[in-house]
Parts: structure tokens; sequence; C-alpha cells
């Protein structure tokens, strides 16, 4: 065990380890009963039949190199038997897949599908094995969700890794919780439901589907405000203040000091 | 440099501290620079210019405590618009900027370019003079004579006995700074956890179903008794210490188990303390697949996977662990209380 | 005993003339009143000419100074609105995202203050930013007077007062940090929980009284707010009265330069001048924190939610004047290896844990702190310099006091920057981890590396000043000289700037002396080791006889290329 340790220090291990979690949860997936089970729809109910098979050509193109040609996983990638169609919406809506490169975690980046392309994918993976669905519109729909609920609720579960103010924090050996600013509600949902990365699963049995809705609304209803107090220095605290108490503060004074102590020409 | 040479700086002039003075050099003090005047001493007309600016600056002040009246009145800010309160700030703080910066900035200016600019000297008295302090020592000595001080050993040994008892009063009536009746370290050693005891999630109090649970779960927990402890200061004490953090992990995951703890876990469901042995703070942060636990304070990690152990960080203990089972109806309870004491090491803690 | 006369050594008309004298102008009228009731004359005739020398960085203090007094008067604003309560209460202002939820009066009242009442958001911005500001403009005095070693004899008393000002001020700083009671200072006040129960024997119960109980309790906010809003402000007053009466006994120090000696003031006197620049800049002062109180967001207390012992979030600093504090305990680690650093004393009953890797921290932050009160008999006891000093060192002519001050500043800026190793790690897209393995490195490596540095830099820039002294300033102009050498022009500084550059103090490395049974003691030796550090490698300023030697050199050093004035000095000197 104590040798285990000590490779995880090396920096491809947070990489192996990762891709290792990535495939347990979703071989678990495919195997357990989940409680996301009762809400994650029948593929073939949402889904056409010609979605799933384009979504098969997508996928063998572009996805199939590192997660296998039958999505069972690779070395190089997990399996996404019973990911579900969440998923994939968040993985590939958001950019994170296709990877562009291997690090301590995928990052969000302009989407490489369309929102078509990427329908097409979820519905073939969510063919393969029931996993959390995408979520009903009725549970995005920030009018109905209560912010302060919301608001209690995220300073709980999710201001830990994202910060207070939904700015992004530090995890361990450079992976890191992103900002949420401009996070669409489907996506926060889908993160929520699948946990990607390193984020632990929120499953409805845990946060109900209404309070997810609360915390979207929480998050949305702070985008749309701006910061009252003027600019918020990247929302990150006493820090940043400090830094702009040293630098702008600093050299508005010092300027004014040597204006006031030099001699009128 | 060339081909001039620069001395040997080694062996210059020694001018030890406090010698120096003003003699020795290389050369003498050549005295105040010859008086520069400045465009506005000999023209009337850049006097005049300095005088306009300075007019200008305090209208400018004018204008800002105007602005600032704007910002108090006119902006109406209704309850929950931010937009329209950072607007009344951002006038009320400009507006009071340009009130103060317009007196202060033309105040100065005028000193810069109107009021004589001399450079005065004014020279240093000696602190007290020889004869001052042997005076002052004089008069001292003959105080302390007259009061027989000196003479009168037992006045002087019960007085100092009797200042040195009087301000024990003073720290003494601090005492009650802590009334409780539990006073003492000992209560540090228990929670509200007791055997059978239902793990409740946070804030909202519901039950968790061991099933509730996927692998790669986490969830916030505290005891479903915290609602019954009356009083805020009271249950923020025993929320402070009873605070739990459940996860479920793939159970082959686990390493070693320690002997004695090996009915702690229920299936790959372990919970442990969030407060962290270091110097407190909620260790909140779970890294599903790393299976780590993060202390965002001052970046404690700790190892769910291995019973909670330190691999980064200030922190010098594990993370105590809860031992955790079901009920009958498949509710998480708690075994028993913590077998340690929960949060940051203390001196009594052995 | 003989009755004793009642005859005073004063007259009568010298008692009767207060009530006879007629002031003739208006100004006259208004100080013969004041003066007949309280005698204030005096003070006017001994200050209203009084003379302080004028340099921007002496201004620093004065910041200190404004920023207080901004922080107490927004502070009054603040206290007619927020209420120290802890009791529960549901928030039904006007901030939406709150609305409803169970919170402390402290931190519903914190609100209100910040959204229902107009003017109340700008207020507590104010005072947080000014308090920041009191707080590094106190930092960066002190650092102008450790640099320029103003702090040395007749004046180490005010500089104790100074020290114990800065302390003060993290007081009144931390206390009101953790007034309005959510979520990111209440984990500052459980952090400090945390260390105060480190504290072996004590600390258990310091924490107890502190709180009222266990953690967190109900009375902590009411505490730390009689602190904030009484004590400390008071202690700081008072501090400050003698702080400033001590600068008036003492008289301002000033730069080396022309026409400056140990024994005069040269500058602008008080009335108007000085009054005027200093009155005037009050003012800036206030601009410059209203600006920002308006334009930049501080302590977004909304944001954090009401303090609970379970949430926590990321990014969880203190504010800057503490974070040294908090950067030392994330840079010592818990463990070395598989060792754990805490351990437990076994004592008779039973044994007491010792939290070694907080308590390490300690030693840090006492000798920082110690160090900066005790500086100045450290320093004249390594120097054996007992002397009174008005005129001050430029930095690079004391090269042992300045390598050393760098040193001590890159120290604490590494645990300074420590505190933000999530943040710095998040921003240039690097492992926290790293950032504070790196930072261990730097916290050992850094001030010795900065020391050697700074020293050489200081000896560099003492040759360059001897070089300008013994050749003049480089003309940027080529000569072709008759032989058909070139070689670059060099024009002589005048004898003013010239003064400022040899006038300075040279101490050589004193030796050993040995005590009064004739041996040289451990402490001796270790007096002279630190002297030598201090003074070897000395660069001499530039003798009279080398300066004089230089002009002869001088191929055109006639009395028609020099400046006026210079030639006279020397020739009156050469006599």
């Amino acid at each position: 065990m104590k040798a285990l340790s000590q490779k995880r220090r090396h920096p491809l291990a947070a990489v192996a380890l990762l891709l290792l979690g990535l495939l347990l949860t979703g071989g678990l997936y495919a195997a357990a009963t989940s409680i996301n089970e009762a809400q994650a729809s029948n593929a073939a109910d949402v889904y056409s039949a010609s979605d799933v098979e384009e979504g098969e050509r997508l996928f063998v193109a572009n996805c199939a190199t590192c997660h296998g040609i039958n999505a069972e996983g690779s070395d190089a990638g997990p399996s996404l038997i019973g990911s579900g169609a969440a998923a994939v919406d968040f993985q590939v809506g958001t950019g994170r897949m296709p990877m562009q490169m291997s690090g301590p975690q995928a990052q969000k980046k302009p989407a490489q599908f369309n929102d078509e392309q990427t329908m097409q994918l979820s519905a073939y993976v969510a063919s393969l094995g029931s996993g959390p669905a995408v979520p009903a519109a009725e549970y995005l729909d920030v009018e109905e969700g209560n912010i302060a609920r919301g608001g209690e609720l995220f300073r709980i579960n999710c201001a830990m890794c994202h910060n207070a103010a939904a700015a992004g924090g530090a995890l361990t050996e450079g992976k890191y919780a992103p900002g949420l600013d401009g996070v669409e509600s489907v996506h926060i949902y889908e993160a929520m439901v699948t946990g990607p990365q390193n984020m632990p699963e929120f499953t409805d049995a845990n946060i109900p589907p209404e309070d997810k809705r609360d915390i979207i609304a929480f998050l949305k209803n702070n985008e749309s405000q701006s910061a009252p107090g003027g600019f918020a220095l990247g929302s990150l605290g006493p820090v940043s203040e400090g830094l702009l108490i040293w630098t702008l503060g600093l050299a508005l004074l010092i300027g004014s000091m040597v204006w006031l102590t030099s001699r009128s020409s | 440099m060339g081909e001039h040479g620069n001395g040997d700086p080694s062996t210059g002039a020694v001018i030890k501290a406090g010698e120096g003075r003003s003699s020795g050099y290389a050369i003498d003090n050549p005295g105040l620079p010859p008086h520069r005047p400045r465009l506005a001493d000999a023209d009337e007309k850049a006097a005049k210019r300095a005088e306009r600016q300075v007019s200008a600056l305090f209208l400018i002040s004018i204008i800002g405590t105007v602005m600032f009246f704007v910002g108090y009145f006119a902006v109406g800010v209704t309850a929950g618009d931010l937009n329209m309160l950072r607007l009344q700030n951002t006038l009320l703080g400009v507006g009071v900027a340009f009130a103060m910066l317009g007196i202060g900035l033309g105040v100065v200016q005028w000193a810069r370019a109107l009021m004589p600019d001399h450079e005065v000297v004014e020279d240093r008295k000696p602190l007290r003079k020889e004869e001052d302090r042997a005076e002052a020592a004089q008069t001292v000595d003959e105080i302390l004579d007259e009061t027989q001080i000196k003479r009168r050993p037992l006045l002087r040994n019960t007085l100092i006995g009797a200042a040195l008892l009087a301000p024990l009063p003073a720290v003494v009536v601090f005492r009650d700074l802590d009334r409780s009746e539990d006073f003492g370290p000992e209560r540090m050693r228990h929670t509200l956890w007791t055997e059978g005891v239902r793990l409740v999630r946070d804030p909202t109090g519901t039950p968790i179903r061991a099933s509730d649970l996927t692998v790669g779960s986490a969830v916030h927990a505290i005891p479903e008794t915290l609602r019954e402890v009356s009083g805020h200061g009271d249950r923020l004490a025993e929320k402070a210490k009873a605070v739990v953090l459940l996860i479920r992990m793939n159970p082959d995951d686990f390493e070693a188990v320690t002997p004695g703890r090996e009915d702690w876990k229920h299936e790959g469901i372990i919970a442990c303390s969030k407060v962290c042995t270091h110097v407190g703070c909620p260790v909140a942060l779970y890294e599903r697949h790393t299976h780590h636990l993060l202390c965002p304070c001052h970046q404690s990690t700790f190892d769910a996977a291995a019973e909670f152990k330190v691999t980064f960080g200030p922190a010098g203990r594990p993370l105590p662990q809860l031992p955790i089972t079901v009920d009958d109806e498949g509710f998480l309870i708690a075994r028993s209380d913590f077998t340690e004491p929960v949060g940051p090491t203390y001196w009594e803690r052995g | 005993m003989s009755s004793q006369s009642l005859e005073s050594k004063y007259t009568e008309e010298q008692y009767s003339e207060v009530d006879q004298y007629q002031p003739a102008t208006r100004t006259g009228k208004i100080a013969n009143y004041v003066d007949q009731r309280v005698g204030g004359t005096g003070m006017v005739r001994e200050f209203g000419r009084k003379v302080f020398p004028d340099h921007w960085t002496f201004m620093f203090g004065e910041v200190a100074l404004y920023s207080f007094v901004i922080t107490v008067i927004s502070g009054a604003f603040l206290t007619f609105w927020f209420d120290p309560s802890m009791a529960s209460t549901r928030y039904d202002g006007a901030y939406v995202p709150l609305q409803g939820v169970e919170m402390s009066t402290a931190y519903a009242t914190s609100l209100e203050l910040s959204f229902d009442v107009r003017g109340g958001l700008f207020m507590r911005q104010l005072h947080h930013w000014a308090a920041l500001m009191f707080i590094m403009a106190m930092a960066i005095h002190m650092l102008r007077v450790f640099f320029t070693g103003a702090f040395r004899k007749p004046r180490e008393l005010n500089w104790v007062v100074g020290c114990t000002l800065l302390l003060a001020g993290l007081g009144a700083g931390f206390t009101g940090y953790s007034l309005p009671d959510e979520v990111l200072s209440g984990n500052g006040l459980r952090i400090i929980d945390g260390m105060l129960k480190a504290i072996p024997v004590v600390g258990t119960y310091i924490s107890f009284f502190l709180f009222g109980g266990e953690f967190p309790g109900d009375e902590v906010i009411p505490r730390l707010y009689s602190l904030h809003i009484f004590i400390i402000p008071a202690v700081i007053l008072i501090l400050i009265a003698v702080h400033l009466f001590m600068v008036v006994t003492h008289k301002h120090t000033q730069y080396p330069g022309p026409g400056r000696t140990e024994r005069n003031v040269v500058g602008y006197p008080i009335g108007p001048v000085y009054a005027a620049k200093a009155g005037g800049f009050f003012f800036v002062v206030f601009g410059v924190l209203a600006l920002l109180a308006g334009t930049f967001q501080i302590n977004a207390l909304w944001n954090y939610g009401p303090y609970d012992p379970s949430p926590v979030q990321a990014g969880t600093q203190p504010d800057w004047y503490i974070g040294w504090f908090d950067g030392l305990l994330r840079l010592m680690p818990g463990y070395i290896g598989d060792i754990p650093l805490e351990f437990v004393l076994p004592t008779p009953w039973g044994g007491n844990s010792v939290a070694t890797p907080v308590l390490v921290t300690f030693i840090p932050i006492t000798a920082l702190l110690l160090g900066l009160f005790v500086w100045p008999w450290i320093e004249a006891w390594i120097t054996g310099d007992k002397k009174e000093h008005h005129i001050l060192d430029r930095p690079r002519n004391v090269p042992g006091r300045t390598a050393f001050g760098m040193a001590m500043m890159i120290w604490y800026f590494v645990m300074w920057a420590a505190a933000s190793s999530d943040l710095i790690a998040t921003h240039f897209s690097l492992s926290f981890n790293d950032v504070l393995i790196w930072l261990r490195v730097l916290f050992f490596a850094g001030p010795i590396l900065t020391f050697i540095i700074t020293k050489r830099i200081c000896l560099a820039l003492q040759r360059k000043d001897r070089e300008i002294v013994l050749h003049g300033n480089e003309a940027g102009v080529i000569e072709m000289l008759p032989h058909g050498e070139f070689r670059e022009k060099h024009t002589r500084v005048s004898d003013y700037e010239l003064y400022t550059l040899v006038s300075y103090e040279s101490p050589e490395v004193t030796a050993a002396r040995p005590n009064s049974r004739g041996k040289v003691g451990l402490l001796e030796k270790s007096r002279v080791t630190l002297n030598r550090t201090f003074f070897e490698d000395r660069v001499a300023p530039v003798s009279r006889e080398e300066y004089i030697e230089a002009l002869s050199h001088d191929d055109h050093g006639t009395a028609a290329e020099l400046p006026a004035g210079s030639v006279g000095a020397i020739e009156s000197k050469k006599n």
C-alpha cells in the first residue's frame, strides 16, 4: 500500500487513477441499479433509432480510439456503458470531450459537436445501458426555483470546491473546481447528477430534482445581478482585496505623495 | 571606467558611527543650495494661473458633493435590485472621492505653487542639559527621602505585598467568561453521536438510506438529535463537533483496516468527522476518484481509502472515523460516538 | 518652623496685565480670548513655525494616521445599525438570496446595513478599505524607518510605540473581520480557536474563556465587538498621542544633504506650507479611499452566508495582514515522511498532547514580532554605536542592515504568499502541492539569498557613488584627444550633490573587546561575528585626500569647468 501511495505522487498517476476511477464507476453503473434509474427514461422513448445509429457512427469516428469501438473502454478511456445520456451531454456539450490533451483533468473548451450531434451521441451511449438522462425542462426552469433555499444547499454542498461566489477553487495535485459563471443550467444539472471528473455525485435521492433546480436558480440569480459594491475582483475574497490595496491603492498614494512633496515649477 | 582607477574603496575614509557629524567628509557641508524661484514667484501671470487651477479643483469638489446627493436621493434602489445599488454605491463613492480630492489636491497645489517655498533651518535643542538631569535626579532623591521609604522597611515591604496582591481580583473577576456547567476540557471528548442516532442530511434534516448513496456520492450529515438542542449557541457548539462527511466508495478500494474498525463501515459507506485535525476548518472537499479529502483552509489532504490518513499538508492526525451501520428501516445510524476527540489537538487530549 | 512669606516672585502688574491687554487685530482678539482662559498662544508660538522636513517617504505615517481617522469616522456610522448579538433571527431584508434564512442578528444587521441603509454599503466598504490601508501604511512607514535607520537613538522608544501600534492595528483588524458572523470570518475564528488550543497547558482554557464555553457558542461576537470598538481603538488613540508627542520632542529626522546637519532641521514651517500640505493630504487620502469604496467591492459578506460550522468555501483566506500567520500554518507539514510531528508527552496523569505542527508556526511569528521590537538595541549592540542620530542613512550606505531587512521582508513575503497557495495554483495552472513545496524551500533559502544579493547590490551602488564623486557623471560626449585617444567626457557634479554622496559614516569591523576579566566571552564573540557580517567588504566614502587627488588628475580640472563654489570649498581646505 505504501508503494502505491508513493507512486501516486507521479504526475501520470493522477491520470491513471482518474481513468481507473472512471472505468470502475462506469462498470458499476452498468452492473448496479442506481436510484437514478427511475429517472433515466428508456432510451427508446426519447431518441429515435436513427439518432442512435447516427450517434454510433459519430462515436466510432471520434470517441472509439479511447473509449473502445463498443464503448467498452480501454487503457486510455473508461467504459461508457451505463454512463447515461446526461454524462455525454455534459462532457461533449461543454467541450471537455473529445479531450484536447491529457492533464490533471479535462478542460472546458468550445464544443466540437453541434447540438444535434451531441444529442445523437447521447442517444447512442444511452442505448448501451441505463444511466442518468438529460434532465427534463421543468427542472431547469429557474423561475420556479427557490433562490434562498438554493443558496443554502449550494453553501453546504458546493461552495467548498466551487467558492461561495461560484468563482472556482483548487483541488489537489493541480486539479480544480471550475467557476460556474456562464455555465448552462442543463450542464450544471448534469454535472450534479453524473459527478464528472473528481466531482462527487449528487443523486436525486440526496438532492432531489427540485432542490437541484433551487441551486440552479440561485446561481442564475447571482449571474444576472451585478456585484453591488463595484468591481468584484474575481470574487476571490481577501487575497484579491489585499492585492488591490498593495497595487492600485499604494500607487495612488505614492503618486500623490511624490507630487505633494515636489517643488512646483 | 577606462584607465582611471576608482581608488581602493575599502581603504577610504573611516568615519566611525557617530563620529562623523558634518566634518571629516571629502568636502565640507556646502550649506543650502540657493533658492530657485518658481514661475509663480516671478510672474504674476503664472501666479494667476495657479490660482485658477486651485479654484477649479475646489469647483470639482463641489461637483463631487452634488454627485453624492444625486446618488443618494435620485437613485431609487428597490429591494433586491443589485444593479441599482451598484450604481448608487458608485455615485456615492465617486462623489465623495471628487469632493475630497478636489479640496485636498486644491489645498496642496495652493501650498506648492503660491505659499512661500523657502526652506527654513531650525536648530535642534539638545534633548536635556546635563545639569537638568542632575537636578532632576536630586529632586527624585529628595522626594524619596521625604517619604522615608528607605528608613522604614516595614512600610516598604507591606506596600509591595499589598501592591502585588491587589491586581489579582482584576484577573479573577474574568473567571465567569465561561459560565458553562460542564466547564473543563472533558466535554470536548463527547459529541451528540451515540448508538442508534440517525445520520441526517445537512441542512434539510432528512434521514439517509444506505441505498441513497451511489459510489462517488458525498453527503454532509449531522445527528438527528441536533434539532433537539435548545439555544442557538449550544446548537452551533454541538454542530461544530458533530458534522460528518459520508462517502461511498467501491469496497475494493479500501486499504487495510485497523483491527477493531472492521464493522465501522457499511458496505462501501464510510463516515468521518468533518473537523480538520489541524486547526478545525471543515474538511469538506471530496475527490471521488483519488479518494482525497481536502481542507480548503490549509490544504491538509486526507485519504478516505486509508482511514483518512494524512497525505499532504499540516494536519498531524487522521480524521476521526465515525462507526456507522444501518437500522431496520435501512437508514444509516451511528454505532457509537467518535472513539477519540474530534477537531484540533489540545493539551489535555492525551 | 517660620511661617512662609505670602510674597510672590511675580509683581502685581504682571498679574493685572492680563485684564488690561487690548489686542489690535481680529486674530489677536480671538487669540487673547483663548489665551486668557487656557493659555494657548504659547503653543501657537512654539508650533506655528515649527519646521518639518519634506520628503515623500515621510508621509506614510500620515497616511496611517489619516486612514485610522477614516476608520473611526466610518466605524462610528456603522455602529448605529450594527448589532453584535448572536441571537438567532430570520432574515427578511432586501437581499433576495438570503430571505427567510435563519442567521444571527449580527449577520442580519450587517446585511441590513449593506442593502437597506442608503450609503451603508459605501460606508462599510470605506471602513474596510481604510482598515487595509491603515495597516499597509503602518507597515511601509516602519520599513521606511527601518531602512533609513530612523529608529536609532534617541528614537528607540518611539519605535517600540510604533511596533505596539502595529500589533494593536492587527488586533483591530482581526476583531473587525470576525464581527459580521458569516462563514468566512467564522472559519477564521475557528482557526484562531485551533491555534489557541494548541498552546500547552493554558490554551484550551484561553479558548473556553474567549468563546464562553465550547467553540463557537453565542458570546464571542459581542466580546470581539467591545474589543473592536472600544478597547483597541482607545489603545491606538493613546499610542498615537504618545507617538506624535515623541516626534515633536525629537524633531523629525532628515535625509543627508547640503545644509543638513545633526544639529539642525531643514524644511518647511508648519504654518502655512506644511499645515496646508498635511491637511490637504488628509482629503487626498480620504478621496483615494472613497474612490476604492465606490468602485471596488470588498468583503462581499452576502455571498458567504450565515456562520454555520458545517460549510466552508474554496479560497478561505484572512485579510492581508493576517495572511502570513495563515501561510505559516500551510507551510508547516504535519508529517515528515510517515512520521507524525504531533506527539503525546507522557505524564503521571496519562499524557498531554503536543500539537507540534501548529506550535512550530509560533516560532517565526515570535521571532519576527519580538525582533521588530528589540531591533534598535540589537543593532546598537552589534555596531557599538551609542550616539544620537538625526540624519538618516541612505539604505545603500548601511549594506548590513539593508540586506538583513530585505531578507526578513522576503521571509515575510514567503509566508504571506503561502496563504494564497491555492489561488496561485489555480491562476497559474499549477498544483498547490508543488507551490507549497517550493515555498517551503524558499522559506529557508529565500532570506539567505536575499541577504547576499542585497548586500552586493548595496556595495555596487556605493561604488557607483564613489565613481561619480571621483570622476563625475558620464556626459554622453566622446572626445578625441590630440594623440588620437577617444574617451568619454565626464562632468563633475556640484558640491551640493557631492556632499550627499560623501557624507556618510562607514565604520570598520571592530575587534572583540575583552571583558573586565580580560576574556572574550561567547556573547562578545557572537557580537564580533555579527559585526563582521555587517561591515566587512565595506565601501568607504571618498576621503578628502582621494578627492583632491582625483581633481588634480582631471586633465580638464580647471576652475572654469567646475561648478561654482566647489573649488572654493576645496581650496579653502587646502590652506
